[in-house]
């Protein structure tokens, strides 16, 4: 399967380690990724919160883009996801200000978007029947030990009639799929409440509240780690764990992947974290 | 006039419901998005209390509100509730409105943010966070919040110092232009 790769921002700067598990992880399934050409960014939260014109357009561009080379686009994080798919939801809709801007980009990049591909988030992509098959079979070292809780976040599911690949309010795709790794995934009902990303610089003292009682939660729930699938919750998760007694590794659901799969370099991507994960992950290696 | 002394006014409203898509007249204050809403704790008035406000014409006390700009768009309001009113999107109206009319956003620190991104979207084609942050620093003199974290961050090599420019950047910038011209 080849699929065009938009990383976003993010995954070539704070999220380095989400953008190499994740190369990892395609190429031993057998995903090939071609990084979208010259993409721009979506805009993420704050051309939505201030610009409704450019939380179009700016997806916009990148969708024609991906069309020209014909192959449906894998975004891995849930902001630029969520973006892309309002933008192509927009146009099919035959939203009227979508086709002015559609028109738009037409006059500026000379070619415009014709919705005649998909925007999937990997969680989709490796959530097949077939695909929890093939991660079960590329499982070399089960993650047998390892509690943890899965993290959606906000984005990933939300609204329903944009991002419909999983229930809302309760998603599994990514309890499937850590529970195919050997993972012990625990019950919590904290799954797609939001950690406040979008405030992290200008209201610090609210995320941190946020984030404690997402932490807080997750031990109550017996979890000794979370995990996530997007970049923004993850590096917030990570870094705003000021207000916690007991702080937790916040891991992305290809890193554990990676290492259920054996990968030779994981704890390079693992390094690049605030809060070590290595004491969480001792118990796992001594269980083997 | 009504005894309180207010008169509602359904202007303010249909422009709303107009630009936002949102049905907002059929709010009956259950109050399920106040419930779910994470930032709730934070927010005057409640995003419940918002639409009632909207609905009496109040839009002076709406536009000035930090509820607007502490909405994080995470659509668990939406999700929630019963008459398919997504607040999210209301509240992304009621910011472009703010931002129009030019009246000081309830959380200056917010606007300063949101504005320091987009700028360096717009020069760029990508964000750029050492410049996002350092253009936030200047507008909020904030200049000690996370600088030992912005260290950490650098040490592991996840922050670049240098923006990633696109090729067609021009490009970006005519849309950031015909975004203008569209009265944003
Ligand atoms: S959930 Fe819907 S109907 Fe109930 S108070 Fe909120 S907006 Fe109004
Ligand atoms: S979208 Fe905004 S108003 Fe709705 S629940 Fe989330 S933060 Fe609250």
């Amino acid at each position: 399967m080849k699929a065009t790769y938009y990383p976003g921002c993010s995954l070539h700067s704070t999220a380095a380690e989400y953008h190499d598990s994740i190369s990892f992880v395609c190429k031993t399934l057998g995903v090939e990724l071609v990084e979208l050409d010259d993409w721009n960014c979506c805009g993420a939260s704050c051309a939505h919160a201030t610009n409704h014109y450019l939380a179009t357009a700016l997806p916009l561009r990148n969708l024609i883009i991906a069309e020209q080379a014909g192959n449906d686009v894998i975004a891995p994080c849930a902001a630029c996801y969520n973006m892309l798919r309002a933008a192509d939801r927009a146009v099919r809709a035959q939203d009227c200000q979508a086709a002015k801007i559609n028109d738009d980009l037409e006059e500026i990049i000379g070619a415009r978007y014709g919705a005649t591909i998909e925007t999937r988030h990997p969680l989709e992509v490796f959530g097949s029947r077939e695909m929890l098959q093939r991660i079960g079979a590329a499982t070399l070292r089960p993650l047998k030990g390892l509690r943890v809780v899965t993290y959606y976040g906000c984005l990933l599911t939300r609204p329903k009639d944009v991002v419909a690949f999983d229930n809302p309010e309760h998603p599994v795709k990514m309890d499937k799929l850590l529970t195919a790794l050997g993972a012990e995934v625990k019950r919590w009902s904290y799954k797609t409440e939001c950690c406040g990303g979008a405030l992290a610089l200008s209201r610090t003292d609210a995320v941190a509240a946020l984030v404690a009682k997402l932490v807080t939660e997750a031990g109550r729930a017996g979890a000794q780690a979370i995990v996530s699938a997007c970049p923004l919750c993850q590096v917030n998760l990570d870094t705003r764990q000021t207000q916690v007694v007991h702080p937790m590794p916040i891991f992305y659901f290809t890193e554990l992947m990676g290492l259920a799969f054996g990968a030779v370099g994981a704890d390079r991507w693992l390094r690049k974290h605030i809060i070590d994960p290595a004491p969480v992950l001792a118990a796992l290696a001594k269980g083997e | 006039m009504t005894g309180a002394g207010i008169t509602p006014s359904r202007k303010f409203i249909e422009e709303v419901e107009t630009r936002s898509a949102q049905p907002v007249s059929l709010c009956y204050q259950c109050k399920k998005c106040a419930g779910g809403c994470p930032m709730s704790f934070a927010m005057k008035p409640y995003n419940c209390d918002l639409l009632k406000l909207i609905k009496l014409g109040e839009k002076e006390a709406v536009l000035r509100s930090n509820t607007i700009w502490l909405c994080v768009g995470c659509k668990t309001c939406g999700a929630r509730c019963p008459n398919g009113i997504d607040i999210s999107k209301i509240n992304d109206t009621l910011r472009e409105m703010a931002l129009a009319c030019g009246i000081k956003a309830g959380e200056p620190r917010t606007a300063a943010f949101h504005a320091s991104f987009l700028a360096t979207v717009k020069t760029f084609g990508r964000s750029y966070e050492a410049g996002t942050i350092g253009l936030f620093k200047l507008k909020t003199a904030s200049y000690a919040q996370d600088l030992g974290l912005g260290l950490k961050f650098l040490a592991k090599n996840k922050l670049k110092l240098l923006p990633d420019s696109i090729k067609r950047a021009g490009e970006i910038k005519r849309i950031f232009r015909k975004a203008k011209e569209a009265g944003q």
